[in-house]
């Protein structure tokens, strides 16, 4: 298990404990936080699992594919240097206490 | 009993024997007790009227899907095993491919397909479904099916795939081939086959790269042959796959969304209090009508499947309707819920093969749904709804109804 911090756009905020080896996405949805969308579960197609990750973090994640790189550039909420797609950031022990950012809308 | 003639040991003992026909009129009127029945039966069923493999559990699918070095689609998506007879038509290059020549094809179609298109394409299908629902409303009753499901993807679709105007009606008896083709050989099939030689004269015609206007997804897919990722050989097939899945789908997809909110008036009250649920109320009634109903597998090697060992070279049959309505995975599976998180359905398919033009249909799907929730007041149905039959894709003839204004 690793603790990760989901903050919504309101400034809310819910902590979870993310199973190992599960994906960002599926812990949020598993864990009941709103806000990512996830429409083709995890199938890196959709980029509606869009998130904000914290800048002290950004550097510490696998590194963004081509794929989820292109699929960046088609979020609905502006896409920043520190934008990720959920469902391809793997949860790990090396994670614990990752603060990452819901945009305001998915789609 | 082992129903395929060949050795005792070929077929596992504890596997249910089912004598379902899930190609018949009977199950097409009426599939649900069937998928009950092939659920509680268990994880694998064997349905001996086609002497195939069944999966109707939502984990088993999501399995099948999920492991496409073992349930391989070079074989066939099909009920025919492209191994043992000859496919009715050359084989798609992705939708009947395994990686890594799929990868490939697969790469391109998502680029021309991506979530960066759809924000382009967005304002122009928002505003063609908002014609269309306003030009319904004049009309007060009419039929859902061919003036609405239909009508509307065939304003937007041809137009992004920049096909030319003329032999657009060819379309959708194309599709409608394409996925009778995909069953047994029943009278579906045969017929279809038949009938085949214009729409298919028609298709392959328009795959070629002087039919296809400028910006469209057709020339987009063609000019990745420029740049090395396919060959100019390999552009037409691919486009074929669009005009193959791309269309009557989404007819499907619309009508099952209208055809919900006609039938729950408390979801289309929820709908048109917040038009912001309209995406998600379309994705629902995927799930909840799953208008891609089956899609087939070949095994690549001796596999244990819920407990079951199935031999190398079986088809095996997902039924995703089935598998998106287990008890196992949702919560009141039978209910249609505009809001319910829907995430992980598998009507688009799931793993490498997972739909990937789900970004048209599902703009589609909000586009006529959003237009729906902002204008239409109530919507009942004015007559009895007719079913059309199809080996593969499940939803309605016809649906009479009246719309009147909000
Ligand atoms: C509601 C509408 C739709 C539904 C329910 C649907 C369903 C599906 C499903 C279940 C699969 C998986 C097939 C498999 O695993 O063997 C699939 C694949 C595919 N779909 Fe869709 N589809 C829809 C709309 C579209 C649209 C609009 C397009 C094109 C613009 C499209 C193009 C494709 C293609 C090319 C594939 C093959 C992908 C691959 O094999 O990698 N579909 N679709
Ligand atoms: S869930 Fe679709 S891209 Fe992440």
């Amino acid at each position: 298990m690793t603790t990760i911090t989901f903050i919504h756009p309101d400034k809310s905020s819910q902590t979870v404990d993310a199973a190992d080896g599960d994906s960002l996405m599926l812990a949020a949805l598993t864990h009941g936080v709103d806000g990512i969308v996830a429409e083709c579960g995890g199938n890196a197609v959709c980029a509606t699992c869009h998130v904000y990750v914290d800048d002290a973090w950004a550097a510490k994640l696998d590194p963004v594919s081509d794929d989820e790189d292109a699929l960046l550039d088609g979020t609905a909420a502006e896409r920043l240097p520190n934008s990720r797609l959920s469902c391809q950031v793997k949860v790990q022990p090396s994670l614990a206490g990752l603060v990452v950012r819901i945009p305001d809308k998915q789609s | 009993m082992n129903p395929t003639g060949l050795s005792g040991a070929a077929v596992a003992p504890a596997i249910p024997h089912l004598a379902i026909d899930p190609f018949s009129y009977a199950f097409f009127d009426d599939p649900y007790p069937a998928h009950q029945e092939m659920r509680e039966a268990g994880p694998v069923v064997y349905l001996d009227q086609w002497n195939v493999y069944g999966v109707a559990r939502y984990a088993e699918v999501y399995a099948v899907f999920n492991d496409p070095l073992t349930f391989c689609s070079s074989r066939g998506v099909g009920l025919s095993d492209f191994a043992k007879e000859k496919p009715w038509r050359p084989p798609s290059l992705i939708l009947e491919a395994d990686p890594p020549a799929h990868t490939r094809t697969r790469a391109v179609l998502s680029k021309v397909l991506s979530p960066a298109v759809m924000k382009r394409l967005r304002d122009g299908f928002m505003a063609s479904a908002e014609a269309k629902v306003d030009e319904l409303l004049a009309r007060g009753s009419f039929d859902a099916i061919p003036d609405l499901a239909e009508a509307y993807p065939l304003s937007v679709f041809p137009d992004a795939l920049g096909l030319k105007p003329e032999g657009r009606d060819h379309l959708i008896p194309y599709a409608s081939l394409v996925f009778n083709a995909f069953g047994p050989p029943n009278e579906l099939r045969q017929q279809a086959i038949e009938r085949s030689a214009p729409h298919q004269a028609y298709v392959t015609e328009q795959c070629q790269r002087d039919n296809l206007a400028p910006g469209g997804f057709g020339a987009c897919i063609h000019a990745f042959s420029d740049s090395g990722e396919i060959t100019p050989a390999e552009a037409p097939l691919l486009v074929r796959s669009l005009l193959s899945a791309g269309l009557d789908t989404t007819v499907y997809g619309i009508g099952a969304a209208v055809y919900c909110l006609a039938r729950f008036p408390d979801q289309w009250a929820r709908l048109r209090a917040d038009p912001s649920l309209a995406r998600n109320a379309f994705e629902e009634a995927v799930r909840f009508e799953s208008p891609v109903q089956t899609f087939f597998r070949t095994t690549t090697r001796d596999v244990e499947l819920g407990g079951i060992v199935i031999p190398e070279g079986e088809k095996v049959l997902m039924f995703l309707g089935a598998a998106n309505r287990d008890p196992r995975r949702w919560e009141q599976p039978d209910a249609y819920d505009v809001a319910r998180k829907v995430s992980g359905h598998v009507g688009f398919g799931s793993g490498i093969h997972m739909c990937v033009g789900q970004l048209v249909a599902r703009l589609e799907g909000e586009a006529v749904l959003t237009a729906l929730a902002r204008k239409v007041g109530s919507i009942t149905m004015s007559g009895a709804p007719k079913r059309r039959y199809n080996n593969t894709l499940r939803g309605l003839e016809s649906l009479p109804v009246t719309f009147t204004p909000a």
